[in-house]
């Protein structure tokens, strides 16, 4: 369990905090959606959960990152890493430079923690089969599309083995396809049970993929709850944030003064 | 390495010339990379050989003998001689890092020099920094494209094309800088910042033929040094 008690964080030199008296858990296999418009504080959020934020761009922290129970505020970047994965918007940005192949891409993370090379050969296979991937697994990674990038992103950190994983808006930069190549991986991961928090204006996606969402204002929780409730809560629009299709449709059926019950 | 001192030590024009054909036209042509290794050698090694060749042909001390007169300044046959040996070195020494470059991976190697004790972080600036040389020419190929369609004028005379670098390395290195944090929070988050070695899934094959010949090779420019110095040869 993956929780965050009464944190507020503020970026260095920043006059005011980012984030703001957050409390929020993600339970072993729970998928949890975090939506809000921009600057509302998702990708703060998601930097303090991995870890990142304070430790590798520093700020200030106040509250608590508990996993298990323990507070993880003083551990190592290296020992949270394989705790908490981090995936971020850029899939260019998030890959090594340094791998020839897929395989090796993905290797990079378990090899930087000295993991003996059988048991990473092990964890890659396992890495890429999650993500339905293995075929790319001698292409270069330089030379897939956006949305393979992204992927490959993700099973390198799947290849640490972490509890959790934290995904910031994994297909904001990604074309159609890109997308619905990630949207199927992430389907299939949280079918595995490997518990998620995911910051993405997609709100489609966050319907078909989390058991709860958290919608961010300003840095502050202001709505929480069940997948179905929340994003059919009318004050979600007031927040900056478009409900999923199914929704928008219901509400122009009901404008336009029909009554029609659509499939949840 | 050795092809290269070994063209400095024995100087004069013939020897350099044929440690360059031994060394490095023969193993090129063995690979299959000869003219892409005699197209780069060119390249790279051309404003060093011109400057080389104008210095010595017309500006050597104490050369005597005028070839050819061009106003003040004179060219001679001492200064001519000395320019070919020089260009002789220059040739050795650019064919040799030419076909290291061309016959070599450079994760290969930055591989091999951890597996030999060279920390992995070092290890990793080094490779990082010739990979991402072809992303940096392929951003920089978008980002002229972009500023083409602009109406920006990349072609035509030196001055035209220089007044339209400003636009396009701009982009390239902020761009770039932009993505620093990002890559290194990436980084971070895949335990590159765990002290100690690091585990590693392969290595370079390096047979027992192959470590022998590197020791002869050595042992060779050595006994060519002691033999040069001595004056045997």
């Amino acid at each position: 369990m993956l929780r965050l008690e009464g944190v507020s964080y503020r970026y260095a030199g920043a006059p005011r905090e980012s984030l703001r008296e957050i409390d929020l858990d993600l339970a072993d296999g729970e998928v949890v959606g975090v939506v809000g418009a921009s600057e509302s504080g998702k990708t703060t959020l998601a930097l303090v959960a991995a870890g990142l934020a304070p430790r590798a761009i520093g700020g200030a922290l106040d509250g608590h990152v508990l996993i298990d129970g323990e507070d993880v505020g003083d551990q190592p970047m290296h020992e949270m890493a394989t705790r908490v994965g981090i995936c971020f918007q850029n899939p260019h940005t998030q890959l090594s430079q340094v791998a020839d192949t897929v395989f090796e891409e993905v290797a990079f993370g378990p090899l930087n923690l000295g993991i003996e090379r059988l048991a990473v050969a092990r964890r890659v296979a396992q890495a890429l089969d999650a993500l339905g991937i293995g075929s790319l697994a001698e292409r270069d990674p330089r030379r897939l599309s956006g949305g393979q990038i992204q992927l490959v992103a993700v099973g390198g950190l799947l290849a640490m083995e972490p509890r959790h994983l934290v995904l910031d808006e994994p297909t904001a930069q990604l074309d159609p396809e890109g997308k619905r190549l990630v949207s199927d991986a992430l389907l299939s991961l949280a079918a595995r049970g490997t518990a998620m928090m995911i910051c993405e204006h997609d709100t489609d996606l966050l319907a078909r993929l989390c058991s709860s969402i958290v919608v961010l204002d300003a840095g502050r929780i202001v709505l929480a709850g069940p997948t179905t409730e929340v994003l059919a809560d009318p004050k979600l629009e007031e927040f900056g944030v478009q409900p999923p299709a199914p929704v928008a449709l219901q509400r122009a059926f009901e404008e336009a003064g029909l009554r029609v019950t659509l499939p949840a | 390495m050795v092809t290269a001192a070994s063209a400095v030590v024995l100087g004069g024009v013939v020897w350099p010339l044929a440690i360059v054909a031994v060394a490095v036209l023969m193993p090129a042509l063995l690979a299959g990379v000869l003219p892409t290794l005699l197209r780069y050698s060119i390249l790279f090694s051309l404003p060093l050989a011109m400057s080389a060749l104008i210095v010595n042909l017309f500006f050597l001390p104490g050369a005597q003998t005028v070839l050819l007169r061009i106003g003040p300044i004179t060219a001679t046959a001492e200064g001519l001689a000395f320019a070919i040996e020089i260009l002789a070195r220059i040739a050795a020494i650019s064919g040799a890092v030419t076909l290291f470059y061309l016959t070599t991976k450079p994760s290969e190697l930055v591989l091999d020099l951890e597996r030999r004790g060279v920390p992995p972080r070092l290890a990793f600036v080094a490779n990082a920094s010739v990979q991402t040389v072809p992303a940096m020419a392929e951003r920089a190929a978008a980002i002229v494209a972009a500023q083409r369609a602009r109406g920006l004028d990349t072609e035509g005379n030196f001055l035209r094309r220089l007044r339209g670098l400003l636009p396009i390395v701009g982009p390239v290195v902020l761009g770039s800088i932009g993505e620093i944090e990002e890559r290194s929070m990436a980084l971070e988050a895949r335990g590159f910042t765990r002290p100690g070695r690091r585990s590693l899934l392969w290595s370079p094959a390096d047979s027992g033929a192959q470590r022998l010949s590197r020791w002869m090779l050595v042992l060779a420019l050595v006994g060519l040094v002691v033999a040069r110095t001595g004056g045997w040869i």
